[in-house]
């Protein structure tokens, strides 16, 4: 142990990348006593408004703990003892309500001191590694940065701390933090019998999950045709989108196209649509007594009092749905295939030309590995997207057709979908958190094989 | 093999003129329907019997429920107050992950990946009750900034295009810029950005077009505080069932108008969208 501990005084640390490991095995009592207190170090060695900053924020989360924090995460365990109660008032003879626990607001503000805890952790490994670094430089006797050389670090060799701060604290009170609390909210009862304030709910560990995967449970017979039809619906979207508006753009690109801009034109119209005012002129237009249907009836095509049933019937709206996604999607594509397209290297074709390819082997050996090379990532996106995409199903079909064998959910409803009828309308919070991570699981395993596989990922400076 | 390549060129036509017509007849039908006199939702016929323009000025008429100018310039507000935070968010994290290698750089690459896949109102109702922890949801005023927040609080997940715009620019000119005795702040702000005009334009569009769409968060945070409506959620409220019967076809009128603005700003700065997405730099 104590030659460990001498090899580690002897090893030579570089000032700029100090390891809060290096800093615990190497520090001086200064540098240790730093990751209790934080600021102590700066303090000691006379870099006070630094060393202030550090303290004042460990007081606050000291301050923070005894007049809150503490309670809340007592309460995150129980999720709450005291349940709403009517109590009779003698003096006014009436029944009053008195205010319970509220589980739910239990269960949130424990996350969140849980967090504000990893926070002062981080807080204190900054000052045990800063303490750590003055220890350094004062050993070899080279002199400590001013708070003015510190602030100076921000914008040369610290510009990702500076730049990072406001865009991760966003991420992290927007992001992370609602979803650990929904994640969490999987392994409670928090469903439409237990709603807080008036009851409480509690852990129940994966009682959520087994009632989920249960052999012939209603859920379980739910759950499945859902998690396939949207499966099938994001591969269909997603190809469907990028067959054919790579097609559409060959076709607007190719030589003998005249006035190509007033093509593209027409197309990026849609674009420029917002989403909902298409979709739901959309489902006017496909409606029962909608134009489609009139112009078939005026056609002679159908009877007078005849439609199709292009929402109704389970199979044809599928269909529908996935050729109006084709409509909204189809432009997005053909623009981005027009750039690519453009930035193909002359020279390829060319020296395709002078070999004496014809036409469907250029496409075949340089466009299209090109194009593919390229849009890879945005294809996952893309799919992951049509997995997670809301707007289209709840606009169009709304999930209908509805049916009586599933939980909730109608013949198109996908995961997503799914999951805003039992959260918003049905309340079962605790079903819609398990359906979450469930997508979150399904399309976690389909998008890391993949993207890892792809070149942007492996080599992204290839081009620098 | 002249008439053969005619014929082809013909047929290529056709085939666009065909998909054309079915791309534009949609919006067309949009255009019509906010122009019938008659009012009412569906009607058996497609043309109206009667054209008019009283849809969109009852729009301006100044109408107790249904206060479109006042959606607008909320609208408006939100998303350019959103629309500056969120390009900042955004570039600021894309350059850090194209230029700077530090030690959770490639953690937080795949933690933002992995964010990425939860369905996005998932978390939702956990934003509305830490908006009302945080006393965001007492007034008008401050829903308001509560929804410019949740717009761009996520913001530095999507950092992915900018960052594959910023890898294409050649390592070559930040060197050049160091050896003049630039900080790496210095080469953000006066190297990288201005070569970075495709892709500023496409974060800055992308993020104003959100507010412009979104009616879900807005729903949920505003909830029925009416007046502070975005366009969004007043359209959509336009077609529940007390009203769609008589606002129907303002409901189309109120598409096209906010159609508009944002139909000539995206074909204005269609030339950046294409740029950013196939990576074209002119260094």
């Amino acid at each position: 142990m104590a030659t460990h501990g001498a090899a580690a005084a002897k090893r030579t640390y570089s000032l700029s990348h100090l390891s809060t490991k290096d800093a615990l095995q190497g520090g001086n009592w200064i540098t240790k006593l730093s990751f209790l207190i934080s600021g102590f170090g700066n303090l000691v060695y006379g870099q006070i408004a630094k060393g202030l900053a550090f303290l004042a924020l460990e007081l606050a989360y000291v301050y923070y703990m005894i007049i809150f924090g503490v309670s809340s995460i007592g309460d995150f365990i129980t999720l709450g003892t005291q349940e709403q109660a009517e109590v009779y008032n003698e003096t006014l003879g009436i029944f009053e309500y008195v205010a319970g626990d509220n589980s739910m607001l239990c269960l949130l503000y424990g996350v969140v001191t849980i967090f504000i805890t990893l926070g002062l952790l981080l807080l204190l490994a900054a000052s045990g590694r800063s303490a750590f670094g003055l220890q350094l430089r004062k050993e070899a006797g080279s002199p400590l940065p001013t708070l003015r050389q510190d602030l100076a670090s921000l914008k040369q060799d610290n510009l990702h701390k500076m730049m990072l701060f406001l865009p991760v604290m966003g991420i992290l009170i927007f992001t992370i933090i609602p979803l650990v609390y929904m994640i969490l909210i999987a392994f409670t009862s928090y469903d439409s019998t237990h709603q807080p304030p008036g009851k409480l709910f509690d852990w129940v560990g994966l009682a959520n999950f087994s009632a989920m995967f249960a052999q012939g449970g209603k859920l379980a017979n739910t759950f499945w045709p859902v998690l396939g039809w949207t499966l099938t619906w994001a591969v269909c979207a997603t190809l469907s989108c990028f067959i054919l508006g790579v097609i559409l753009a060959l076709l607007i690109n190719r030589e003998g196209t005249k006035l190509k801009g007033m093509w593209r034109f027409f197309f990026i119209l849609s674009i420029a649509l917002p989403q909902f005012v298409t979709l739901l002129s959309m489902r006017t237009i496909f409606n029962t007594n909608g134009p489609v249907n009139i112009i078939l009836r005026n056609l002679g095509l159908l009877g007078p009092t005849e439609a199709v049933p292009f929402f109704t019937d389970p199979t044809i709206a599928k269909i529908t749905i996935i050729c109006i996604n084709i409509w909204i999607g189809v432009p997005f594509t053909m623009l981005s295939t027009t750039g690519i397209l453009q930035n193909i290297p002359k020279e390829l074709y060319e020296a395709a030309r002078l070999d004496g390819a014809g036409p469907f082997t250029v496409f075949r050996k340089i466009t299209l590995p090109y194009i593919v090379f390229v849009m890879t990532p945005a294809l996952i996106t893309s799919f992951a997207g049509n997995v997670n995409n809301f707007n289209v199903i709840f606009l169009l079909s709304g999930g209908g057709p509805a049916t009586m064998d599933y939980y909730y959910a109608g013949k198109t409803d996908l995961l997503v979908t799914w999951l805003y009828n039992l959260t918003i309308t049905q309340k079962d919070y605790n079903l819609g958190a398990v359906i979450g991570i469930m997508t979150f699981i399904v399309l976690a395993i389909v998008s890391l094989i993949t993207y890892r596989r792809t070149s942007a990922y492996k080599d992204e400076g290839a081009f620098q | 093999m002249k008439s053969k390549k005619r014929l082809t060129n013909t047929a290529c036509h056709a085939l666009l003129a065909v998909l054309s017509i079915i791309w534009v007849l949609p919006i067309f039908y949009v255009i019509l329907t906010s122009l019938r006199a008659e009012s009412g939702s569906y009607k058996s016929y497609i043309f109206p019997k009667e054209y008019t323009f009283d849809n969109f000025i009852n729009l301006f008429a100044g109408n107790s429920v249904i206060d479109f100018p006042r959606w607008f310039t909320n609208t408006l507000v939100i998303s350019l107050c959103s629309m500056v935070l969120a390009a900042f968010f955004t570039l600021s994290v894309a350059y850090v992950m194209s230029r700077i290698r530090f030690k959770m750089r490639k953690p937080f690459m795949n933690v933002a990946l992995v964010l990425g896949m939860f369905p996005g109102f998932m978390s939702m109702i956990a934003v509305y009750y830490i908006l009302k922890g945080m006393g965001f949801l007492e007034t008008g005023t401050l829903k308001q900034v509560a929804l410019v927040l949740v717009y761009s609080g996520g913001a530095g997940l999507g950092f992915y295009i900018a960052k594959g715009f910023f890898d294409l620019i050649p390592k070559s000119m930040d060197e050049a810029a160091y050896i003049d005795g630039a900080t790496k702040w210095d080469c953000f702000w006066k190297v990288t950005v201005p070569l970075s005009k495709p892709v500023i334009t496409h974060t800055l569009l992308t993020a104003f077009m959100g507010p412009w769409v979104d009616f879900i968060f807005a729903k949920v945070i505003l909830g029925n505080d009416i007046e502070h409506y975005t366009i969004a959620i007043g359209l959509w409220t336009m077609l529940e069932k007390e009203y769609v019967e008589y606002y129907y076809t303002q409901f189309y009128a109120g598409c096209i108008l906010i159609s508009i603005p944002i139909a000539i700003l995206f074909l204005l700065t269609q030339k950046c969208y294409v740029e950013s997405m196939s990576g074209a730099v002119k260094g």
